[in-house]
């Protein structure tokens, strides 16, 4: 009898203090798996520095986060995109205003296989390999092998910015095959001799190359200074102009010693 | 006297009670069936405002983000399809045989060891299928074939049947083992070897379990997601070949739900690719579930 009552002061003991965690400050993020990175370890260090407040992340893709900002379910929405008029439009009917705040760059950066010898190639060139109209490699100065075109799902933000940056709005041709995460692409170019696909600057490691396009290196220095031709921002979005806890985490995000500095760290490309 | 009527009143009563829980029970998980149906076409029959139902199906372009969307849903299905008749090719005479000599040739320890390997299999997640799939077989495929992409439909088919040999084995096995002892006695002492009496009498006898098992092993690969999504390679066309890159319904719903705006067209049509898978999975355990009816095996007289 001791002992069950014992378990029940515990178990009442840790409602009260997890409701008073939620008291002290809850921040929650939700949305794209590309700022997910970033937002997790800017949050790790928040936390470390503000124990009394609890963020929770979680991914799912810009679209879903937007779709929770919406809903109110979210605090902070990541997303790789800049949010749609529909979007807009549907939270203003709910009462809510999204605010958007750039919070670091990103670079697309088209990669193969190490073994292929081809080191740069025109947005010309890459719009017509993901037209399907440059078949083979032996055709931007590579060897005699078929192009093995590889692209991320048409809905995630990634594709978008290909979409919109390199294919100027064209369709990327149906034969082309699609991966459903950078990390994927990475996985499907590293393990295929034939292979080009395009990945976040974050993703880029030794496994595969990264090419030049119009003969400029993706790099921090030629995103921010605009020479680099597929870079984009990446953005949170919180429903009004956030205040308390939401205002303080933003801040740190932005802060170029602090939550800058791991935007770096994710091989993003920051602010300053 | 009073006594045993009051008790056999109280009796009575529990019965009702465990009789009306039974009732809420079985009744729970047929609502729940029901509320997800319910929902997958709400949620999925808005986009026909939009595309004539004709168009979605026989569409031959799936482009759901571009300006204007494309909402062509066939070569996901041919996808589906092909993916589950090569599979099937594959895993169910793999299924049936092993569940053959498990029933009817190992002996019973062998059938104790071999039985539980084999029912492991069904219990590998099939995000590591898929993974075997993507980062060992692919390469593979590529090189001993000399093909550019070693993720295709053949490498989706191969990892399906590997997820399918299980169900259809450990059915099949089942309905093989519980064939009635007097007919297989029966037809040995009229001097069948025991390759004739598998052939001729436990087959004919089992073929409704059989083939319930077959068809519940189909709709499993039909509907796995995480295998097609990783190995398929997701090109969204008609295959021309086996070594074609291709794109199942469960692929296309997984990759891009997260990213398709709530409630939008693309939303929409995802949900509406859902009804369509749906609509196939039914079938197939319709189909199941008549021939298992039609032809079942009751007592040993009816052969």
């Amino acid at each position: 009898m001791k002992i069950k009552g014992l378990i029940i002061a515990a178990v009442i003991a840790a409602v009260f203090f997890s409701v008073n965690l939620a008291l002290a400050g809850n921040i929650v993020i939700t949305g794209s798996t590309t700022v997910l990175p970033v937002a997790q370890k800017v949050a790790e260090a928040y936390m470390s520095q503000n124990p009394d407040v609890k963020i929770s992340i979680s991914g799912g893709g810009s679209g879903e986060g937007i779709k929770s900002l919406i809903d109110g379910t979210t605090n902070i929405a990541d997303s790789s995109r800049f949010i749609k008029d529909s979007e807009i439009k549907q939270a203003v009917d709910k009462g809510r205003y999204p605010v958007p705040f750039a919070i670091a760059y990103d670079c697309i950066i088209p990669v193969v296989h190490p073994s292929n010898t081809v080191v740069n190639l025109t947005v010309q060139q890459l719009k017509g390999i993901y037209k399907g109209e440059i078949k083979n490699w032996k055709e931007v100065g590579g060897p005699d092998k078929p192009i093995v075109v590889i692209s991320r799902d048409t809905s995630s933000g990634t594709y978008e910015v290909w979409e919109e940056k390199v294919m100027n709005k064209e369709r990327v041709y149906p034969a082309a095959l699609l991966q459903a995460s950078s990390g994927a692409i990475v996985q499907a170019v590293s393990s295929n001799q034939n292979a080009i696909g395009y990945i976040g600057i974050g993703y880029v490691d030794n496994s595969v190359k990264a090419l030049m396009v119009n003969r400029v290196n993706g790099s921090e220095e030629t995103a921010l200074n605009g020479s680099f031709p597929i870079t984009r921002a990446l953005y949170m979005f919180t429903s009004g102009w956030p205040t308390g806890d939401t205002l303080n985490f933003i801040n740190f995000v932005l802060h170029p010693q602090k939550g800058q500095k791991y935007v770096r760290e994710e091989g993003f490309v920051p602010l300053y | 006297m009073l006594k045993d009527q009051h008790k056999g009143k109280s009796r009575r009563r529990k019965e009702q009670w465990i009789k009306a829980i039974f009732f809420i029970v079985a009744f729970a998980s047929i609502s729940v069936l029901a509320l997800i149906v319910i929902f997958l076409f709400m949620e999925g029959l808005p986009i026909f405002n939009k595309v004539a139902v004709r168009d979605f199906i026989f569409g031959h372009y799936w482009y759901p983000t571009s300006e204007p969307p494309d909402f062509g849903i066939f070569p996901l299905i041919i996808a589906s399809i092909a993916v589950t008749v090569i599979s099937s090719l594959m895993s169910i005479p793999l299924g049936v045989f092993t569940a053959l000599y498990l029933a009817e040739v190992a002996s019973a320890r062998m059938r104790e060891w071999v039985k539980p390997i084999i029912e492991l299999l069904a219990a590998l997640p099939s995000v590591v299928i898929g993974f075997f799939g993507m980062v060992i077989v692919a390469p593979f495929l590529q090189d001993l074939l000399n093909i550019p992409v070693g993720l295709n439909l053949f490498n989706a088919s191969l990892m399906l049947a590997f997820m399918s040999v299980p169900t259809i084995c450990s059915i099949s096995e089942d309905a093989i083992f519980s064939v009635p002892r007097e007919l297989k006695e029966a037809s040995l002492a009229l001097g069948a070897t025991r390759w004739e009496t598998i052939w001729r009498v436990i087959i004919p006898a089992s073929i409704s379990g059989i083939s319930t098992a077959v068809i519940l092993g189909m709709s499993r690969a039909m509907g796995e997601t995480m295998v097609v999504l990783m190995v398929a390679g997701g090109a969204a066309m008609i295959p021309a070949s086996l070594f074609d890159p291709i794109r199942p319904m469960p692929a296309s719903i997984a990759a891009e739900m997260a990213e398709a705006p709530f409630r939008g067209d693309h939303y929409y049509a995802l949900f509406a690719t859902g009804i369509v898978l749906f609509v196939f999975t039914m079938i197939f355990n319709m189909m199941a579930d008549y021939i298992s009816n039609r032809f079942r095996q009751v007592g040993a007289s009816t052969l």
